[in-house]
């Protein structure tokens, strides 16, 4: 990869910005592993890959958040250290966050020309201050008042200030992460006019996206990470569409269809001829678009696409979590009238959310309480507590899952995450619901584990739950579903199932959707990256 | 060696900071106990145990209000406000006979802590800025209503301020059957379980289906209508309704003995004895050094010193 890394795309001018066998290690974690990147000048430089691959940390370490456990940045030609992410920006290395970085109410000029605003006597010139900046918006598409504070803007005009601010510092490389997750197709159009402009005048973006139909679009070269390493790096025409989804998900075509390592049986063949689960329609503003899907009871329905693809938002939409402007969603044929996470408990749905420890444990309280939380009014009489049935209950789901912990009145902070996981999973089941959702049941969970919960999502598919699973695990996803719903922003693209369910057809899918430029807006949805 | 005496003794503070943290409270109440038996003439008897339950009385009945507010990660600084409104409510209604009187003095501390409740849990404004607005508004409400002290000469009401059953204050008796609601309430209802999750992690609340606004509502209402009867109670002793003075600053006591008694400021986490044990804990405190003629400054200092120890203690919990 190195060799191929180095003849490409640098030409005649020596690299802006050159890593060679950066490696920073978190506890548990190798983030990067030995990577070498090149900047040219002028550039737009692709950096892509899943979640965990390494993009964050290595953003972090090229702008001196972090400092690498070993390797050599060299920046113009010369071996720096930025200790600081401050230097890096004196330096010329700026960047622009998805939440940007600005100060809310100071006024927008105060906040392009901070630490450098124009003076006079000592004194800051507002009146020159305000004019440049009115001057150098202007050809950022922002029309604005600049002695507003910048919070009355919109995002967009926020990250236009940001970008505007990098340049006027003197920026020579500028790092965007994300940075159309949070606009308007027409503010996507001036970004990519804006990022044209920067690369006349020889600056270097960094571009991190997920959507692969931006990428073509405006980026020159592409770096792939995965798992922390460089997979890949060249020029991104000529990289053909699917080659570019398998690099990120990391399958090689040859090996789709080998044979799998998850605990997974076969397919559940009993499928009921009514669903149990109907969703039609979803819509929530920016992040689905349309999502329509159905799940039969012993029926594992995974939900595929990239990361950022509404596949989170389908699920919340369904658990009453996520505001809707339209859809409807019916469990046993009965449509859920109001749309709250304890209507659609009722009715039946369980989530198990993405976020474990913000949206799912109570740290501060025991293994038995948490697993009581959601199913306390069933195990209540007259609003008064049962420990009688709590007990029966909680040592029924200790059993079946598992968990380890010195005893039910421990707290469940003091247990690992894949015992907090198999918790969670103990509250949901406790409810005795009709379908379950779950969202990345076994992210950051130990192996052993992981093996379990799959077996788990098996027996209860086969118990005749109708199961959805979302999974960045793509041997996960296949092996643990029955059939495949392929989303992209936040629309419904593709469907796969019986033999279909493949990796390749998955990456096909997912692939072809991009060209079709299927489903909404371009400026659609986003999914948080935690 | 030094290698291997290290962990031990890092272990050890770790449990002793831990078991402070659980019991600390009540051995500082022991140790002022036993302080006390030995150099206060005249502290066993019967009379001083009666004149320190009822002089804990309010600040004890707010701290079990404020208790389950900072349960729920809020707080409420309106209690001393809530008292002033009660107290005027009675001198307004005594016409009425003082049954009906102190019916609307609960039901206007119980209106006062609905609006907070209500700006909390459904306008989503921050607890310290609902009911420091609260606070600010309930006291100047009061002294709209009663301008000045006004002597009340009730016989029924100055039955509940100095009067007593089997030879126990009913002030004592009131304040004793609020604690056992609470324990009640917070043991073995859905709703006391109800509002500790909220505290812990109010996302995973919502997200298992827990009413959380009207949880978070009741919570502030129970804690308005405790300042209320603070409020009576007080007016009750002092024969007199005083708005302008009553339940000054107390909102600060009653914070001090829910914290010294070790339920955290961030919630999650409720202790109905511990909060008792607090409140009694500052009362003996202060009854300690004036009975030893130490000047009011040294009992402002005294209780400075067991806040920062009893945060100091939290904040090693919750470290770990």
């Amino acid at each position: 990869m190195t060799a191929a890394a180095a003849q490409d795309g640098a030409g005649a001018v020596g690299p802006i910005l050159r890593t060679r066998g950066l490696t920073k290690r978190f506890p548990g974690v190798l983030a990067l592993d030995g990577v070498d990147f090149d900047l040219s000048p002028g550039e737009v430089h692709a950096l892509v890959g899943e979640n965990g691959a390494g993009k964050s940390t290595l953003i972090k370490v090229l702008t001196g958040v972090h400092a690498p456990d070993s390797g050599e940045v060299r920046y113009r030609g010369a071996p720096v250290r930025f200790e600081t992410p401050l230097r890096a920006q004196q330096a010329g290395i700026s960047t622009i966050y998805q939440e940007v970085n600005l100060i809310p109410l100071l006024s927008v000029a105060r906040n392009l020309f901070l630490g450098r605003e124009p003076r006079r006597l000592g004194l800051i010139d507002f009146g020159r201050m305000h004019r440049d900046a009115a001057r150098i918006l202007h050809d950022y598409g922002v029309e604005v008042d600049v002695t507003r504070p910048l919070d009355r803007l919109s995002m967009g005009a926020r990250q236009m200030v940001a970008l505007a601010r990098a340049v006027v510092a003197d920026a020579r490389v500028v790092i965007m992460d994300e940075p159309t997750s949070s606009l308007e197709p027409r503010e996507v159009e001036t970004l990519f006019s804006v990022i044209g402009g920067l690369r006349e005048r020889g600056i270097t973006v960094v571009y991190v996206s997920h959507r692969l139909d931006e990428l073509y679009r405006i980026c020159d070269r592409v770096t792939v990470l995965r798992d922390g390493r460089v997979v890949h790096t060249g020029a991104m025409a000529g990289l053909e569409r699917l080659r570019l989804i398998s690099l990120m998900l990391g399958r090689e075509m040859a090996q789709v269809e080998r044979q799998g390592a998850t605990t997974f049986g076969g397919a559940h063949e009993q499928r009921a001829a009514e669903p149990v689960l109907v969703a039609e329609g979803l819509d929530a503003h920016r992040r689905l678009h349309g999502v329509s899907l159905a799940i039969h009871p012993g029926e594992v329905l995974g939900l595929g696409g990239l990361l950022g693809s509404g596949r989170t938002e389908t699920a919340r939409a369904i658990a009453g979590a996520l505001p809707l402007r339209s859809g409807r969603v019916a469990v046993a044929g009965v449509p859920l009238r109001r749309r709250s996470a304890a209507a659609a408990i009722r009715a039946g749905i369980s989530m198990l959310p993405e976020d474990r420890k913000g949206e799912g444990i109570v740290p501060e309280l025991s293994v038995r309480e948490n697993i009581a939380l959601a199913a306390m009014p069933r195990l209540a009489r007259f609003g008064l507590v049962s420990e009688r049935r709590i007990d029966r209950v909680v040592e029924v789901f200790v059993e079946r899952l598992r968990i380890k912990c010195a005893g039910t009145r421990q707290k469940v902070a003091e247990l690992s995450g894949g015992n907090q996981q198999k918790v969670l999973l103990a509250r949901w089941l406790a409810l005795n619901p009709k379908v379950l959702l779950l969202d990345e049941p076994t992210r950051g969970i130990d192996v052993g584990a992981k093996a379990e919960v799959q077996r788990l999502v098996d027996e209860l598919a086969a118990e005749g739950l109708g199961v959805m699973l979302i999974s960045s695990d793509l041997e996960e996803l296949i092996e643990g579903a029955d059939r495949v719903v392929v989303l992209k922003d936040g629309a419904v693209v593709g469907e796969l199932s019986g033999g279909e369910v493949s990796e390749g057809a998955l990456m096909q899918a997912i692939a072809r959707a991009g060209r079709a430029g299927a489903g909404g807006d371009a400026g659609a949805d986003r999914e948080v990256e935690p | 060696m030094t290698a291997v005496d290290v962990p031990a003794v890092c272990g050890d503070r770790e449990r002793v900071i831990g078991w402070l943290q659980e019991y600390g409270v009540y051995v500082g109440v022991a140790a002022l106990l036993v302080f006390n038996i030995a150099f206060t003439p005249h502290f066993l008897s019967v009379e001083n145990f009666r004149t320190q339950a009822v002089q804990v009385t309010p600040v004890l009945i707010l701290s079990l209000g404020m208790a389950l507010v900072i349960a729920t990660g809020g707080i409420d600084l309106s209690v001393g406000s809530v008292m002033a409104l009660a107290a005027a409510m009675i001198s307004l209604y005594l016409g009425y006979g003082p049954v009906a009187a102190i019916l609307v003095a609960l039901v206007a501390g119980a209106a006062a802590g609905a609006v907070n409740g209500a700006l909390v849990a459904f306008a989503g404004v921050q607890a310290i800025v609902a009911t420091l607005a609260m606070m600010i508004g309930g006291r100047g409400l009061s002294l709209v209503l009663l301008p000045q002290l006004d002597g009340i000469r009730n016989a029924g009401i100055r039955e509940l301020g100095a009067g007593d059953l089997l030879g126990v204050p009913y002030l004592v008796w009131v304040s004793a059957a609020l604690i056992a609601v609470v324990a009640f309430v917070v043991r073995r209802t859905v709703f006391g379980r109800r509002l500790v999750a909220i505290g812990g992690n109010r996302r995973a609340s919502e997200l298992s289906g827990l009413p959380v606004r009207r949880t978070l509502l009741a919570v502030y209402m129970l804690c308005g209508l405790f300042a209320a009867v603070a409020g009576v109670l007080a007016t009750a002793r002092l024969q007199a309704s005083d708005p302008n003075s009553i339940g000054q600053l107390i909102e600060l006591s009653a914070i001090t003995a829910v914290v010294v008694g070790g339920t955290p400021l961030q919630g999650g986490r409720m202790r109905v004895a511990g909060t008792v044990a607090g409140a009694v804990l500052m009362q003996l405190l202060v009854s300690t050094l004036i009975k030893h003629d130490l000047p009011p400054s040294w009992t402002q200092i005294a209780q400075t010193a067991v806040i920062i120890a009893a945060v100091y203690v939290a904040r090693e919990r919750g470290r770990r």
